[in-house]
């Protein structure tokens, strides 16, 4: 699929990301059998244990995970189709990196600041859009949410304990940590900014 | 005519003006989620169901959600077309087919015709799926009565054993998905004996993993990921229909009624059993090259390469309500949303929805006409808005995506938590999809979970932990064994090839799996 893009960026294979997925997964059954195994798998009194149906589980996941591991060792270094090119994956990087920052600043900041982050990040870094647009935009998306969540259908999101720190100093929620990574947004889109200046 | 009688019932229910409104909303929704990548059915649907949460507690308000949310679901079955034709990026994996005549009809100047015949197709094999549950659901409900835990076991032994036997991908990682899958849904609190599992001293984990959650990750921040790999750029025809177009196209399109006809039945089918649209869509139309008079014109802009894909997806995501509501098991990622949204709203799915919720079962199957025959208004009318939307700019789109997925995924418990494990589950999605792993029987495990091992056990209490419980009469035999050919029969496609190999070229062997027996 990606072999006809005109950027030839070198490929990846699939045999690392083949084994350690396969490799977590074989983890995650041994897990489920010693957790099982813990809490019971044969049969009390009233009926089976705890244990008795995910042991099976874990047995399953172990043993088809293994065939996927073991298949791949045995074709080493035969079976190495793309994973993907790596300009591909660098722009991965470029979602998924921010969406980490995003999640970590949602749990300090609240959703609404850090939409408004991100929404001006990617438009700022990605799109090139002019700073009105991207403060209209960035903006106009967190007010959206609140009216249609928490104003029209009652759904309470995540607030802005910064938002509601400045409004209301007595609240006093974790203000070092909500300084720290208000700091932190403000710098993340300064370099965005900066970035589209230079 | 008992069933005639419910189904007008169903209609007074379901034609009300609050509820055709959320109809329409739910299309319009559903039609957007359907044409932003990175939204899709099932993960639309798992983002707006804390929409419903509050709705559901009014009087008669289950009806209406349960109305709004299925129109999503239309909705976006609808939607897929449009970018698949228009733009040549199928917004739904179930659209992927429709690009490969689609969109060349869209470069011939078609587009118009290409879109009227998706929409019409999909309509019809939605109805012949709606038409097709309101006689056969009752029927399967009042039939499931009579199951007890052990045949409950089988039916969900032959939705598991039929996604390794039908899956294009590799057993061995369609059995790990699974796998993951059933042993997410252990983690926390073993509701039989209340004794915490694979919790580790987390309190987080203690309410265990919601599938909506994984839901959320897996299809939304996954396909996100999958969308950026692509690069930025869409490019797509332009359209608008007019009613001559339309009319013009009615016309041609039913001289290939055997066509619908085929792909109606592949569709509803597929559906039933948990095969799902997107197989569907892609057997449907390798169905309809075979038979076609002039193979050669398929992925040229045949009409029929359109007409089959959209007719079968949509058939068989309709029809994969039927074993949701009936016996509690849903044939599609999406069904299996719905289905939590109904154990959320407090509703047992299963046969005595049957008995004891009319109005919201026949409410629901009246809102199934009713919201499809919306759809295809509505999708006829607006189509240059909706390819509008797809030339907003992928950085605008991308973050509001993830926005919407992250609200979605709080919303479900209030819990920050979930935001976290909606990243992990994106990035498995990611890495899954790109290794081939599919993603549909991970979901259904970890809805299904709890009530497959619940079945399983109380069955086992039943017979003092004898296994031959599942074995003790025709009906469980029958499912195990039809289970049990499913499963194996990757293994007999294996064999034919060793053997055919082994005829051509001497002792040359498959790819060193030995030939298995069936067990019985």
């Amino acid at each position: 699929m990606s072999n006809d893009s005109p950027d030839t960026s070198p490929d990846v294979g699939t045999r690392w990301p083949e084994l350690i997925v396969s490799a977590a997964l074989m983890g995650v059954g041994a897990l489920v059998i010693t957790d099982s195994l813990r809490v019971g798998n044969g049969w009390s009194e009233d009926g089976p244990q705890s244990g008795y149906f995910p042991f099976f589980i874990g047995l399953l996941l172990l043993g088809a995970s293994g065939v996927v591991f073991l298949r791949q060792l045995w074709r080493f270094r035969r079976h190495n189709p793309a994973f993907a090119q790596a300009h591909q994956l660098r722009l991965v990087g470029l979602v998924l990196a921010p969406l980490s920052v995003y999640v970590l600043l949602i749990s300090l900041l609240g959703i609404y600041l850090a939409s408004f982050s991100l929404i001006a990040h990617f438009m700022l870094v990605h799109g090139r859009y002019k700073v009105w647009q991207t403060l209209a935009m960035a903006t106009a998306m967190p007010l959206a949410c609140y009216g249609v969540f928490e104003r029209w259908f009652h759904v309470l999101l995540p607030g802005s304990p910064a938002l509601e720190t400045l409004l209301d100093p007595s609240l006093d929620l974790q203000p070092n940590l909500v300084r720290a990574a208000l700091v932190l947004s403000l710098c993340w889109l300064a370099k965005d900014l900066h970035g589209r200046y230079r | 005519m008992e069933d005639i009688g419910n189904l007008l019932h169903g209609f007074s229910v379901a034609l009300t003006l609050p509820n055709l409104g959320y109809m329409l909303i739910g299309i319009t929704l559903g039609v957007l989620i359907g044409v932003l990548p990175g939204l899709g059915g099932a993960n639309g649907v798992a983002i707006l169901l804390p929409l419903t949460f509050t709705m559901a507690t009014q009087p008669g308000g289950t009806v209406s959600a349960i109305i709004m949310l299925s129109c999503i679901y239309w909705g976006a079955l609808f939607g897929g077309a449009i970018t698949s034709i228009l733009f040549n990026i199928p917004g739904e994996p179930w659209s992927v087919a429709t690009t490969f005549d689609g969109h060349p009809m869209a470069q011939q100047g078609k587009a118009a015709q290409a879109l009227t015949a998706a929409f019409t197709s999909s309509f019809v094999g939605a109805l012949f799926a709606v038409v097709l549950i309101t006689f056969l659901a009752p029927w399967l409900a009042k039939f499931a009565l009579k199951f007890g835990p052990a045949e409950f076991f089988g039916v969900q032994l032959l939705t598991f054993c039929s996604f390794v036997g039908m899956s294009k991908e590799p057993p061995a990682k369609t059995i790990a998905s699974m796998m993951l899958g059933f042993a997410l849904a252990a983690v926390g609190m073993d509701s039989v004996t209340g004794q915490l599992r694979m919790t580790y001293g987390q309190p987080e984990l203690l309410k265990g993993f919601d599938f909506l959650i994984a839901v959320i990750g897996l299809f939304g921040i996954g396909e996100i990921l999958l969308t950026m790999e692509e690069g930025l750029a869409f490019k797509g025809q332009s359209a608008r229909i007019s009613p001559a177009v339309v009319w013009q196209t009615w016309r041609e399109i039913f001289r290939h009624w055997k066509t619908f006809l085929r792909s109606t039945l592949i569709g509803c089918w597929m559906g039933i059993t948990p095969g799902g649209a997107t197989p569907a869509s892609f057997m449907s139309y390798g169905m309809a090259r075979r038979f076609a008079d002039d193979p050669a014109s398929f992925g040229k802009g045949n009409v029929q390469g359109v007409i089959a894909p959209e007719t079968a997806a949509h058939a068989a995501g309709t029809a994969a309500l039927l074993p949701m509501l009936t016996l509690g098991i849903p044939g599609s990622p999406t069904a299996a949303v719905l289905l939590g949204g109904l154990l959320i709203w407090g509703l047992q799915p299963g046969p005595m929805l049957f008995v004891e919720q009319k109005d919201f079962v026949w409410g629901l199957i009246a809102s199934m006409y009713l919201g499809n025959l919306v759809g295809l208004i509505v999708v006829l009318t607006t189509v240059p808005w909706w390819a509008a939307i797809l030339r907003i700019p992928f950085s605008v789109v991308a973050p509001v995506i993830i926005v919407v997925c992250a609200i979605g995924a709080y919303t479900v418990h209030s819990a920050m938590f979930d935001v976290w494990m909606m990243l992990v589950f994106g990035v498995v999605g990611y890495l899954f999809k790109k290794l081939r792993y599919p993603l549909a029987p991970l979901v259904l495990a970890l809805v299904l979970g709890d009530m497959a091992e619940a079945s399983f056990r109380q069955a086992l209490i039943g017979s003092q932990g004898s296994l031959s419980v599942f074995w003790a009469n025709w009906l469980v035999r029958g499912l195990v064994v039809l289970s049990l050919v499913l499963l194996l029969s990757p293994c007999w496609g294996l064999l034919k090839r060793s053997l055919r190999a082994a005829g051509a070229g001497g002792k040359h062997g498959g790819n060193g799996e030995p030939p298995l027996k069936a067990a019985h």
